[in-house]
């Protein structure tokens, strides 16, 4: 359904992204996950051909969407497929919205644009949306500004929007970092129910290991603007084979002890001007050798997963 | 909710304008001499200083001096002129519609003018452009208005012959006025607008407003031009005050009549009751801008509305 091949991405002369590859079919969830600048929103800009928005150009792979590339398409072509085939969720809720507008006529814009809808008919939308996201009294929200409304209330708001023309992608990234943990759960398990139910194909962006272990079926772990391993989540949860996916593991806090939480992964992760030659990750990595400095690693593949280390068929044995 | 708005906002008004009001009433004895003397002109009769006495209130105590004066003011009661020898209301309602018309045209073409330059500015990326532009801007911000009505009425009336040198006959003498006031409004208005359109296109919201599939012209007219206006629209109610305040050196310089030029005259000839009349309407008109202009904000935000009511 959306299939990502090989992309690269730069902004004049800087090459923060490539060699990002992934699918996800209609009813999966495909999760990204990396640290802070490792480029998903970038991943996820690209998908949404809003890279000249932030100044930034697709340089080499595609992205495909129901068997066609989508890279070339024309600039009005693709206002279809936005809104229409490929809803996006974005991070902070608190400025998604325009603070001028109801939220009414801000939901309602989709189903007109992109479903011929009439005003009538799509008030009549909005309202049954919001109703289906478990919002209360969604013909009066309709009448309400944003900053009446609660940061939980207002992405549920954003996932109407995306929502409204029945897209077959559903894009969210980092759609809870901005919120309060117990309204996180709530938004994971409603985008959870609504892949199930809607058969949408969602590619969730986070840096939440475990809410990737929770809610994905697929993963893709971004080290410095690149996809280092990626694979079926069990697959991967059992058998990490790349060092970073086996510290990004060995990170998720257990439990309720503060002292087993987050230990974090030594070092800092590098900017677009220092990525590493050969392997992006050996300045950090525990098994580096001489060779991780100067080759950059190929992916090994195994069964349906692929980590590109060059120690990736002994590495999963993690070192104690 | 723009109502109860409204009625807050008006009720600020009040103490605003009262120390404004009482700093014009004082004018008159913050000056040196006698305010009675500064009141009168010279060879003026007892009868005259006793109608002046009566009617400041002059012999009670300086309070009551002040709510009688006020309550003249209010009533249009402005007292004579003491060179003129004319009723200040005539002297004001004379020349207050020629700055009106001045202020704004003036008003009108730096607000359109403005905002058109500074919408294309900030959405054409052309190098070259986008250097005229600035360079424009920098220009109307730094050149003094009185220097700017000279270099014209050199090159277009004294040169070209186009356009009267002075006075207020028909609309032709116009022109050079209204251009030299809106010269320094319309590089305002368009590097407000300019910086108001580029930072609005980076809030987040945009982001998601092209995620719908909205065209970019949807965008700029029915989310970014909104929220460029509220600066705009702020930097304008400020300038409403300006219709009449910031035609005053220039009015001098084209020798039209007005309330600039009123002033000015009055000024030169400590002719105090005209001064005051005069500073009266000018600080009216700053309040009234800057009135419609939290009006017109709390019209267009939301989030204002709520915040002062
Ligand atoms: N507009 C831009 N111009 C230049 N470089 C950019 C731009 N946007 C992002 N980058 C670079 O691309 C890299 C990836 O950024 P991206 O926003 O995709 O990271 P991310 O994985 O989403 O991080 P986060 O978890 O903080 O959201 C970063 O190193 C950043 O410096
Ligand atoms: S290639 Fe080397 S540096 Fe990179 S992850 Fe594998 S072992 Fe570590
Ligand atoms: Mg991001």
């Amino acid at each position: 359904m959306l299939s990502v091949r090989d992309l690269g991405v730069a902004f004049g002369s800087v090459q923060p992204l490539s060699g990002v590859s992934f699918t996800v079919s209609p009813g999966e969830t495909l999760g990204i996950v990396g640290e802070s600048g490792s480029g998903k929103s970038l991943t996820a800009m690209s998908v949404m051909g809003l890279l000249p928005l932030i100044g930034g150009r697709i340089t080499g792979g595609t992205v495909e969407f129901d068997g066609a590339d989508v890279t070339k398409l024309p600039e009005r072509a693709y206002r279809k497929l936005r809104g229409g085939k490929i809803g996006l969720i974005t991070q902070n809720p608190m400025t998604s919205l325009d603070p001028l507008q109801k939220i009414g006529p801000q939901v309602d814009d989709v189903a007109k644009l992109h479903m011929g809808m009439t005003g009538a008919e799509a008030r009549a939308r909005t309202v049954e949306i919001l109703g289906t996201l478990r919002i209360p009294e969604p013909a009066l929200i309709c009448d309400r500004y944003p900053h009446q409304m609660s940061g939980g209330m207002k992405q549920r708001i954003v996932i109407a929007m995306a929502l409204a023309a029945d897209p077959d992608v559903l894009i969210a990234d980092e759609p809870t970092t901005a919120l309060d943990v117990t309204v996180q759960a709530q938004i994971i398990r409603l985008l959870d129910d609504l892949v199930k139910e809607r058969n949408l194909a969602l590619v969730l962006i986070t840096h939440d290991m475990s809410v990737v272990a929770q809610t994905c079926d697929k993963i893709v772990v971004m080290y410095a603007g690149r996809a280092v391993e990626h694979g079926p989540v069990e697959a991967i949860f059992d058998r990490p084979r790349h060092p970073y996916t086996q510290a990004l593991i060995a990170c998720i806090p257990r439990g309720l002890d503060d002292a087993t939480r987050l230990t974090g992964i030594e070092g800092t992760v590098p900017t677009v001007l220092n990525y590493p030659k050969g392997c992006p990750f050996h300045p950090r990595c525990p098994r580096a050798e001489a060779i991780c400095a100067v080759e950059p690693p190929e992916f090994s593949v195994e069964g349906d997963s692929a980590a590109a280390c060059h120690f990736a068929e002994v590495a999963h044995v993690q070192p104690a | 909710m723009i109502l109860r708005y409204t009625f807050f906002r008006m009720l600020m008004l009040i103490p605003v304008s009262f120390s404004i009001s009482v700093v014009i009433f004082m004018i008159v004895y913050l000056l040196p001499g006698d305010p009675i003397d500064n009141l009168l002109r010279v060879g003026s009769s007892p009868e005259d200083r006793a109608k002046l006495v009566a009617q400041y209130g002059l012999d009670r105590n300086l309070v009551v001096q002040y709510f009688v004066w006020i309550g003249n003011m209010f009533q249009g009661e402005f007292g004579q002129a003491i060179v003129l020898r004319r009723p200040v209301a005539d002297l004001v309602a004379q020349n207050l519609p020629y700055s009106l018309t001045l202020g704004g045209l003036a008003f009108l073409f730096s607000s359109t003018v403005g905002m058109t330059l500074g919408t294309i500015s900030a959405i054409v990326r052309h190098p070259v452009l986008d250097r005229m532009m600035r360079a424009f801007i920098l220009l109307g911000s730094t050149v003094p208005g009185f220097w700017l009505a000279l270099l014209l009425i050199l090159l277009f009336s004294v040169k070209l012959g186009w356009f009267p040198v002075s006075g207020a006959g028909g609309w032709q003498s116009l022109v050079l006025p209204v251009l030299t006031i809106g010269f320094g409004g319309v590089a305002l208005v368009a590097r407000v607008t300019r910086v108001a359109l580029m930072d609005a296109r980076r809030e987040d919201f945009v982001t998601l407003l092209h995620a719908k599939g909205l065209s970019s012209g949807t965008i700029l007219f029915r989310h970014l031009m909104p929220h460029a206006l509220l600066p705009v629209v702020t930097i304008l109610a400020l300038r409403i005050g300006w219709i009449l305040g910031g035609a005053v050196t220039v009015e001098f310089v084209f020798g039209r009549p007005g309330l600039g030029s009123l002033l000015i005259r009055a000024l030169g000839q400590r002719d105090y009751p005209v001064v005051q009349a005069c500073l009266l309407m000018l600080a009216l008109a700053v309040m009234l801008g800057t009135l419609i202009g939290d009006i017109a904000q709390a019209a267009m935000d939301p989030r204002v509305r709520e915040k002062k009511s």
